[in-house]
This record gives C-alpha cells, structure tokens and sequence, in this order.
C-alpha cells in the first residue's frame, strides 16, 4: 500500500527511498570511493557530465554513485544541482585548433599534417572478457605500466596544436560553409525556452546536453537509409580545450583551467546550392571523450540543417524535443504517478460508449 | 582448393575440441554457426546479387567494423590458409590489424601481405590492384547491403522491389542525378548488375574496382554482419554497372597522377595531404602491391 498518498503513504514511500540507498551497500564489498568512480569508471562521469550539461568530475562521479550506476539518473542529479548555481558569466569562444590533443583521427584522409593520433581508445580492441582482471590488483598495475612505458623515448615532442583538416578542405573552398564567428546573438537555452525554426547555436547547445543513445538513434536511423547524408568523418578530436573569461572588471581574458571535450566534424555530400558543388560541415561537441555523442551529433547537425526534411533525423523539431534524456526519463517514469482521476474519467467515457453500442445492437436486432 | 577438395578436408579435419590455446574453438563461431555462413554462401552463389538473411552472430569487434566479412572468412579458413586482410587497400591500417589479429588468435593462420600468395583476402572498401585467381577467394567487407536503400529506407519494400525486379526508382534517382549536376553523382558503392536480374550493391569499393568484378576468375564474397545478409558473385559472372548510353559508367580520373614512392601511374591513388599548405602527394592504396613494385625497383 505504499505506492498513493492514502493514509501510511508517506512512511511507506520514506522506506522506499532508504532501501534504494540500502541496496547499493548490503553486499559484503567495500564502500564504492567517488575517487574510483572518477578514475576508473571516467567514460561513464563523461557521459553523466555532458548530458547532465555541467562539467564537474567530482560531482559527476558522486552522482554515478549515489545513482548505483544508472546515467539517466546521475546525469538528472548534476543538472538538478547545476540550477542551484548562479550564471556568473559566459567564457570566451575557444578554437579547438588549440586543444591539447589526447587523440585526434581523420577517416577522410590516410595521413594529415601532424598526424593520426590514436590516442585511449577501445576501438581496436577485442571484445573478449579480460579474465585477468578478475585478479586485479596493485602489483599486476605496476607490472602493466612499466611495460607501457618501457620503450618510449623520454624526449618525443609533442606539438601545441595540430591544424584542421576541414580547414585545409575549406581553404580550397571545398566545404560549403566559411569559418567565421557567429554574428548572431547567443540564445541560452538554459535561460530560455527553444523556438522553432531554432538558430543553430541553440540546436548544437541542445545537441552537446543530450542523451547519447537518444542521439545515436537518430543518427543511426539517417546512416541506414531514413534520409542518408552519406557522412564522412573529416576529423575527431579528445583532448583539453582552455577555459576563458573575461575579466569581471578589467574585461581582461584570463584562462582559469581547462575542460575534456570530444569534437567531430563530418563532410557531407555535396548539394550543388548556387550551382557549385561542394561539401557541407556537420559539427558535434560534447564535455569528456564521448564519441558516439560527437560524431551523433555531427550528423545530426548536418541532417536538421537539410533543405526538405525527409524524415525524423532531419526535422529540427522531432530532433531536439527528444534527444534531452532528463526531460525524456522524467516523463516516461512520471506514468507511474497515480492517474487515478484520469482513468477514472476515461472509464466513465468508455462504459457510456460501450452502453450506447449495446442499445445500438438491441436496436438493430429489434 | 576445389570445394569437394575443401568439403573432404574439413570433415577430416580435428573438431573443435582440440586443445587449442585461446579456449576458443577453432574459427571463433561454433561449428553450427560456421555451418549456417557456408549454407548461406551456397544460396547466394547460386543466386548472384541476392541478399540472403542469414543469422549473424556477435562478434568481439564491433558491428559495422566487418564483422560479416570476419564470420565469413571464420567460417572458410583451415589452418593452412594463407590469408590477407586490408582496410582501404592498406595491410597496416587499424581495421585490417585488428581483425588479423583476432583470426591469428582463433584460427592461427599464416598472414601475407601479397595478394598473389593468399588464399582468402578480406578486404574493407578496395579490390587488390593484381588480378586474383580462380583459386582465390575475395571476402568483402558490407556496411550497406541494400543498393535500392537509398530509393526507398523500408526493407520490406526494398525485397519486393527485389523479387519484382521492379527498378525503375533507381533508374529514376540516377536520371535526376544527371539532370541536378550533370552526370551520376555517386562516387563509390556504385550499383551494379549482376547476371542481369539483380541490382547489387558492390560494397564501398571506388569505382575503380568496379569493372574487377565483371567476369572474373575469383569468387566474390560479401558479407553484412549488422544487416544480417550475405551475397556473392560466383566467377564469371556479368557484373555491369548502372549506366545511360549517353551517360557512361566512368572510373576515378587519376590522369598525370603517381605515385610518390613506387612510381606506378595505373593504381587507384590516396591523396595525402603534405603540409599546412596543403600540398598534395600521390601514394598507390594497394600498399601490398606499392610494396612489391617499390622492392622490385629497388633491387635492379
């Protein structure tokens, strides 16, 4: 009798809350550190800060924790705990051209000025369950990174910044669209409410704090053939990008740390628009190493910007409204809310039809 | 290997309880499995250009990185085949390595980088520059099986069209191509077809590769993990690309282009991009046969 506010309804939904809690601590191991959590579990507090839209680590993982590992929830909790915050200002626009790169790909071109740089990935491992890992401990760790770290040479250089390839692609006015600075005001949607036809800050702001799988989704609906744009990955880049203010009084930029992003840009055919064929840009950037949410992204940039939607993934609209996963998971669990006085209204409607179409029946066998 | 020759050796061939290091059996996939892909490759050759549903089974590489050319090349290895991987006509790059290691650490076979000594190429997006023989088999990787998908999105109307023989949107798509921008705009999976009855989807090969399908000595193997499908062109087949009298199928213009390091001027060419600036260099995509030529060169 726990689940309606009827009487007992409050105790019974007091002890519902701490046995939630109490699940994630009746096993026998050891209490779950956020230390861990934030360095062992990192994509996860990845993915929890760019769809909860704060970057906060510490939090991030404290959240993956206290969720007992559900994104959707933790994700909920930083952003619940972002409106807590107030909006003290807007940083300085960054140019990811000066990220300090950890991996950074083309798939448009075999080689590029400065490089491929596979960096942490899985991408090339087998999926095989690491039995080894069930032994995991301290001395097996150092035994792995001293193995890691046994060839390389200690005085490899590394680059500051490594140039972009849609750059090298727009230079030769190849790509559709130049690189400028965007004229139009900003529209903060965290301040206000989307408008349709959205401007395209607001769409890649929606975009960067949306639900990765939400995203894939569509995305992945537009790469099998639901309005194809035929995507190619022109670059993909992890690393760390400077965070910039500007000077409350003097206005000054100063940089006051740095924030894990994941950029994709992908290169989509070609639409022959003023008569000269040429490439379009689709652009994805989200908070941590989330590549799936990069590249979703990108192509779902590219698609929403299509002259004549065609399908789901290319409508701004349909986008946007569904790929937030906090709004999503709220509404979707909110039907578990009591909707007795609906369905008791619904029921009034649906005897009166069925007692009108029994009359109807006797009438016709009459 | 002729197939009888190839079916007697497999029966005779250990089971896959041999005591082999990995704790895998031999080929990955277990033996039903590896039965379902050959059963599947025998209707699609003997149906040239039909998409046959089969059952694809996970692999520990991820979908859409060629996992249906990895159950296909699983299912036909012996230990003593010899066997090349290439990923954009490069034995090096990521997707090849990746996937020779994994058959090397199920089916432990020798690796070559020649196309001539192979027995099995598996390949992503290329056909070798040599030309391959009737004892050859080529297994190409699919991230698209259906060639009409990009008429019409919904599968079932796709096999309709299919089983009708009911092509006019696709002949319809590529006459407004050439009316929109003057000549057919696809540049690679160009669609083919085969034996004169389906139309096929050739995998994202350039269109270079295209003209290396129609009545070859070797037998072509496709493979869609994630679709769920494989198709084959058996040797000697008719394969003929899409085409207008008056608009002709044409290969990728590599004209005053060679290659930087072996000198070829017949290959299909990756364009490297040298500098900030932007300067451009010319290296042959088959790196195997760059290789080759670079070391014959080399020695006289």
């Amino acid at each position: 009798m726990g689940y309606v506010a009827v009487k007992g309804g409050t105790e019974a939904i007091e002890r519902a809350c701490r046995l939630f809690a109490h699940e994630r601590m009746k096993g026998e191991s050891g209490p779950l550190e956020v230390k861990q959590v934030k360095e062992q579990l990192y994509l996860a507090v990845d993915r929890v800060m760019g769809e909860g839209g704060l970057y906060a680590p510490d939090l991030a993982a404290l959240a993956f924790k206290q969720a007992a590992g559900d994104t959707f929830e933790a994700s909920f909790m930083l952003r619940a705990y972002r409106a807590t915050q107030a909006r003290l200002g807007y940083s300085l626009p960054v140019s990811t051209e000066r990220m300090r790169v950890v991996r950074r790909i083309s798939s448009a071109f075999k080689d590029i000025p400065g490089g491929q740089i596979l960096g942490p990935t899985s991408d090339y491992t087998l999926r095989l369950l690491d039995f080894d890992l069930l032994e995991d401990d301290d001395a097996r760790r150092k035994a792995f990174r001293e193995r890691l770290f046994a060839d390389l040479p200690a005085d490899a250089e590394i680059p500051g910044t490594f140039p972009k390839v849609v750059a090298i692609l727009r230079r030769e006015g190849l790509l559709a669209e130049a690189a400028s600075m965007p004229t139009e005001e900003l529209f903060d949607i965290t301040r206000r409410s989307l408008t349709f036809p959205a401007p395209r800050n607001a769409a890649l702001q929606t975009m960067a704090r949306g639900e990765t799988g939400g995203m894939l989704l569509l995305a992945y609906s537009s790469m099998r053939g639901y309005g194809n744009i035929h995507p190619i990955l022109g670059e993909l880049r992890v690393g760390y990008i400077p965070l910039t203010v500007p000077h409350p009084v003097t206005g000054e930029p100063y940089t006051i740390g740095e924030v894990k992003v994941t950029e994709a840009e992908v290169v989509a055919r070609f639409e022959g628009k003023n008569g000269m064929p040429q490439f379009s840009l689709g652009y994805g950037l989200c908070f941590g190493q989330n590549e799936i949410k990069a590249i979703s992204m990108a192509v779902l940039d590219r698609c929403t910007r299509s002259d004549q939607p065609s399908c789901p993934a290319e409508d701004q609209e349909y986008v946007l409204y569904h790929i937030d996963g906090i709004e999503a998971m709220g509404f979707c669990n909110h039907w578990k809310l009591p909707h007795y006085v609906d369905f008791l209204s619904d029921l009034d409607r649906l005897r009166k039809a069925q007692k009108i179409a029994r009359q109807e029946e006797c009438h016709a066998d009459a | 290997m002729q197939m009888r020759e190839w079916l007697d050796h497999n029966d005779a061939r250990p089971g896959e309880d041999d005591d082999r290091a990995t704790g895998y059996p031999f080929g990955f996939m277990d033996e039903g499995a590896k039965r379902e892909v050959r059963r599947s490759i025998l209707k699609a050759v003997a149906i040239p250009g039909y998409q046959v549903p089969y059952g694809s089974r996970e692999m520990p590489i991820a979908r859409g990185w060629g996992t249906g050319g990895i159950q296909i090349t699983l299912s036909l290895v012996l230990p003593e085949d010899v066997l090349k991987v290439i990923d954009q006509g490069c034995d090096g790059s990521v997707n090849a390595v990746n996937i020779k290691k994994f058959v090397q650490a199920v089916a432990d076979v020798e690796i070559t980088t020649d196309t001539r000594s192979a027995t099995v190429i598996q390949t992503r997006h290329r056909i070798p520059e040599e030309p391959m023989t009737a004892e050859q088999i080529l297994v190409l990787q699919v991230p698209y099986p259906e060639a009409l998908r990009e008429v019409e999105p919904s599968e079932a109307e796709t096999r309709r069209m299919h089983a009708e023989a009911d092509y006019s949107r696709m002949w319809l798509f590529l006459y407004e191509d050439i009316v929109k921008y003057g000549e057919i705009s696809i540049s690679y999976r160009f669609p083919v077809t085969v034996n004169g009855r389906y139309i096929m989807d050739p995998s994202p090969i350039p269109r270079w590769d295209v003209p290396k399908l129609h009545m070859a000595d070797t037998l072509f193997l496709f493979g869609a993990g994630r679709e769920k499908r494989i198709y084959a062109i058996p040797p000697h087949t008719r394969v003929e690309p899409l085409e207008f009298e008056d608009h002709l199928f044409r290969v990728e213009d590599f004209s005053g282009k060679v290659c930087a390091r072996c000198g070829a001027s017949d290959t299909f060419m990756d364009e490297i991009i040298d500098n900030e600036a932007g300067e451009r260099l010319y290296y042959c995509s088959d790196s195997g046969y760059c290789d080759k030529r670079y070391g014959q060169c080399n020695n006289h």
